[in-house]
């Protein structure tokens, strides 16, 4: 996969914008990428277009040009703006196309996602009787990480504390004022060990990426910014998933299960011929704080458990041994499900090229990783190298 | 006693919970599958905690159609040993005592305890508890 380059990247501040509908969120961030990459839209040969709640990518042809375009949506659960990028690299990887687009955008209500049980496959009375909440979940696998692996909830906070201070520094966050550990730690409970500042909100934003061959990206003169490996994967067996009113019983149960974010992690470090070590940044999925504690070794970055000194030591700040979440991830911009997977990568191009201003990453990084984890138990990896 | 769904519970007393088996594969799940593929089984009535949290705001309705009145409560879920890990209300026990492996015992609840003839829940209390 040596042969796909991100030539170009646009982004639509995330978080509220009353007066542009997600659509036009995502057409501001396909044009800022198009003229990032020094390219017209008629010169797009091919697109990818994720959004979950926003209405259908493909009709933004509308307003960028009806050059008759290849145009496919996809809708993939939190994986979708992975699952578009993926989709979008192996056009090019295949040899039939040399330039193209992965656009992702949304806009959610405010408030907590409101989901009906009918909607995943569930009796009516598990959402009567009060479980129909996502919250409940995150907070329950925290729980009992915590519980296994000795994690506490001042490192929660240390997680949110992190995002919010990167965030300031990131022109497209939503969230820019800096909380005190304090405050986040005293703030009230939404669903025990998590604060109200500990969960990311629903939001609105777009992102837009341009890949090209290795050929085209040449011409075009751009940074040279490789796409390593992508990785899109669903759950192996006896994974606890959002809204299960049951778990299937293991034998051996006194370790970590089974994820998706294990198998697209492990297959994307093999593609791309690293290993964790050889990363220099990397965006993690943070629904919640305790997310990006998790995440941090079920990708491999560090053993499970490690996390607490980990964070104590300051070694995911953006001066850290391994920055993670610069832009404040979700915590700090919200969660576009659309977008989310891709302002991972936008960000990681940002730093790559060196324009992260206020929150570059020092020590001039070549490796850059992603990932995305979300229902249904889906998870999309990247590594991209300069 | 009313479940807030048929099929849930056993009608023995007291109740069990009502899980499936899947006719091919032995795997159990909670609650009952509809259709043919599943064999409804009754469940052990005593387990182990292997998780929690406590909910502390009230969902919202639709889909929750509990009172208006809101006291936070704990959501668990309770490991039924070489069966399956369902997840319940657990009451009768103060949040800060809650811990992770603490033995439990099946105790249906009523969805709205103000309510005389509320549907109940399934629900769980410690294994000593009188609840």
């Amino acid at each position: 996969m040596s042969g796909v380059c991100i030539v170009g990247v646009g982004i639509h501040k995330f978080g509220r914008t009353e007066e542009l509908s997600g659509l036009d969120q995502g057409v501001f961030a396909v044009r800022e990428a198009l003229a990032d990459a020094g390219i017209e839209w008629p010169q797009v040969q091919f697109a990818y277009g994720a959004s979950d709640a926003a209405g259908n990518p493909d009709t933004m042809v509308d307003r960028l040009g009806l050059t008759g375009v290849q145009f496919i949506n996809v809708r993939n659960g939190c994986a979708a703006g992975g699952s578009a990028l993926f989709s979008a690299q192996m056009a090019i990887a295949s040899g039939q196309f040399d330039i193209g687009v992965a656009v992702g955008f949304d806009k959610h209500p405010r408030g907590a996602f409101n989901a009906l049980p009918s909607e995943y496959n569930l009796p009516d009375w598990y959402g009567e009787a009060g479980f129909m909440v996502t919250t409940q979940f995150f907070a329950a696998k925290i729980m009992r990480y915590m519980a296994q692996f000795g994690i506490s909830q001042e490192a929660l906070g240390r997680v949110a504390e992190k995002a919010f201070r990167n965030g300031a520094k990131a022109p497209h966050a939503w969230r820019r004022t800096p909380v005190s550990l304090e405050e986040i730690l005293e703030a009230p409970l939404v669903s025990d060990p998590y604060t109200k500042y500990m969960f990311c909100s629903p939001a609105e934003g777009g992102v837009a990426l341009v890949l090209a061959s290795e050929k085209k990206a040449r011409e075009l003169g751009k940074p040279m910014i490789r796409l390593k490996a992508a990785t899109m994967r669903t759950r192996p067996p006896h994974s606890f998933e959002v809204f299960a009113p049951s778990i299937d019983v293991v034998a051996d149960d006194s370790g970590p299960r089974g994820t998706a974010t294990r198998i697209a992690s492990a297959d994307a470090f093999a593609m791309a011929g690293m290993g964790p070590g050889d990363i220099d940044v990397a965006q993690l999925q943070d629904t919640e704080a305790g997310a990006e504690i998790m995440h941090m070794a079920e990708n491999g970055f560090c053993a499970h458990g490690e996390q607490e000194q980990w964070l104590i030591e300051g070694r995911t700040e953006i001066g850290g041994a391994l920055p993670v979440n610069t832009d404040g991830g979700c915590l700090a911009c919200g969660e576009p499900i659309g977008a989310s997977g891709l302002r991972q990568v936008y960000e990681n191009v940002v730093q790559l090229r060196g324009h992260g201003g206020e929150r570059q990453v020092p020590g001039d990084p070549r490796t850059a990783y992603s990932h995305v984890y979300g229902a249904p138990g889906v998870s999309a990896v990247t590594i991209l190298e300069r | 006693m009313r479940a807030i769904a048929e099929g849930l519970f056993t009608d023995e007393t007291p109740a069990r919970l009502v899980g499936g088996r899947n006719r091919e594969t032995g795997r159990i799940v909670f609650p009952c599958p509809p259709g043919e593929s599943h064999e409804p089984v009754a469940l052990a009535s005593e387990g182990t905690l292997w998780s929690y949290t406590v909910q502390r705001f009230r969902p919202k309705s639709p889909p929750y159609a509990g009172p208006d009145a809101f006291a936070p409560w704990i959501v668990a879920y309770v490991e039924l040993a070489g069966e399956v890990i369902v997840e319940a209300r657990l009451d009768a026990v103060a949040f800060d005592e809650v811990k992770i492996g603490m033995p439990l015992r099946f105790a249906p609840a009523p969805l709205d305890p103000a309510a005389a003839d509320s549907v109940m829940i399934p629900a769980f209390v410690p294994a000593g508890a009188t609840a």
